[in-house]
């Protein structure tokens, strides 16, 4: 793959605001991989957490937002216990899934939302869930 | 001695063998799991974005209520202890978000509260040793093993409770009671959690890993403390089982209905009806029950 790296994709203003919204600062990522490798669900990730942190470093926000990487992530902290920069990349995928949000981007219809889950789930996953998932 | 307790949505509801083995187990060792009098959810979820305070109202209200008639309180679902403790760490720690959220919910609450759980009760207020001295009815030749999950352990610096790469607090009650405690490595890993509402082949696959690793070191059983563990494993058990060869299921149980087990608690009072997968037959094999 070939990327053109640019001064305006590296201080795209909603990278600075990710920062601001996740409490996280991008170039802290040093790219060891340890969250790929400690992360549950970085196989199921189109972009896995260590490439997510480079991408939002040289700017590709937009190749980041349309991953499904932030909203496979149910933010057990493993990513954030190994690594050894104290980076948290589950708040940075929370951030990302709260700039889709803060704007109604919703990623699931409660409507669509099975109705035995709904009867026999802990209320628990549910509530979650919907706090994870829609504005 | 009564000792203040915070239920959450699910132990009243879904995991109401949770609780009650709980506040039986509590009773035969002298003290009572006392339900604090007024409470909401706490959220179900500790917000990873730190602007994100309107989630912090919830759980704070939850803990200026406790404070109002007690110095601490205690929960059973590990996913109450993680979303109170991490929000007392931000009433405590941060004045600026304090001031915020105590102006927003109308309270003036200060972090003071010190919140448990069961666990730590068990360890540090009444220690495994009298927990042993206690026990009726020994777990002798169950082979269990602990599954910790996310939430209990991490973050580290706000939960505490134990090593978050290699807790021991649950094997070490195991062993107390009789057991013998199996440590798969898998125990620290997350079950997939909520993506059980969106992705259940996630969920299966991550269940699948911690029941199979477990069942590969020798376990029988698998205990747990959070309802949605619980849940996500047991919901699993089929499609893992037809997936792996030589795979023909595991009980998942709460740590309490083992623990009332040793202390001679009835049977029929655990709550094991409840669980999908019956553990009452390998119990019965084992000589725990009649």
């Amino acid at each position: 793959m070939k990327i053109k790296l640019t001064k305006g994709a590296i201080e795209n203003p909603l990278i600075r605001q990710l920062e601001r919204v996740s409490g996280e600062e991008l170039k802290r990522c040093y790219q060891c991989g340890k969250c790929s490798a400690g992360c549950p669900v970085t196989f199921a990730m189109e972009i896995p957490p260590s490439q997510i942190m480079r991408f939002l470093q040289i700017g590709m926000m937009d190749d980041v937002m349309k991953a499904n990487s932030m909203w496979v992530c149910v933010g057990c902290l493993q990513c954030y216990a190994r690594c050894p920069q104290s980076v948290s990349v589950a708040n940075v995928l929370e951030g990302l899934r709260q700039l889709h949000l803060r704007k109604g981007e919703d990623r699931e219809q409660i409507k669509d939302v099975p109705f035995p889950f709904l009867k026999n789930a802990p209320q628990q996953a549910i509530v979650c869930g919907f706090r994870k998932f829609v504005s | 001695m009564k000792i203040p307790y915070y239920p959450g949505c699910t132990l009243n509801t879904v995991a109401k063998g949770f609780e009650t083995s709980a506040k039986e187990a509590a009773l035969s060792i002298g003290f009572e799991l006392a339900e604090m009098p007024a409470w909401n959810c706490c959220g179900a979820t500790f917000p990873l974005t730190p602007d994100n305070l309107i989630a912090l109202s919830a759980p704070a209200k939850v803990l200026s209520s406790a404070r109002k008639t007690g110095e601490s309180l205690t929960t059973l679902c590990s996913v109450c202890y993680n979303v109170l403790k991490r929000t007392n760490s931000v009433m405590k720690n941060d004045r600026e978000k304090r001031a915020v959220i105590n102006g927003f919910i109308e309270t003036d609450y200060d972090g003071s509260l010190n919140v448990t759980h069961f666990l730590e009760i068990l360890r540090d207020n009444i220690g495994f040793d009298k927990v042993k001295a206690a026990v009726k009815q020994p777990l002798t030749g169950l082979k269990a093993a602990a599954y910790y999950g996310c939430m209990l352990l991490r973050p580290f610096e706000d939960m505490g409770i134990d090593d978050a790469e290699d807790p021991v607090v649950m094997e070490n009650l195991l062993a107390a009671l009789g057991a013998e405690a199996i440590k798969s490595p898998n125990r620290i890993e997350c079950c997939g959690a909520h993506l059980a509402m969106t992705n259940e082949d996630i969920v299966v696959k991550l269940s699948g890993t911690i029941m199979t690793s477990a069942v590969r070191n020798g376990a029988e059983l698998i205990v747990t403390t959070c309802p949605l563990c619980q849940y996500n494993l047991e919901k699993s058990q089929s499609r893992v089982a037809s997936d792996t060869p030589g795979y023909a299921g595991i009980p998942i149980v709460y740590f309490t209905q083992m623990l009332g087990l040793a202390l001679g608690q009835d049977v029929d009072t655990l709550g094991f009806d409840k669980n999908i997968w019956d553990a009452r037959p390998l119990l019965r094999k084992k000589g725990i029950i009649k």
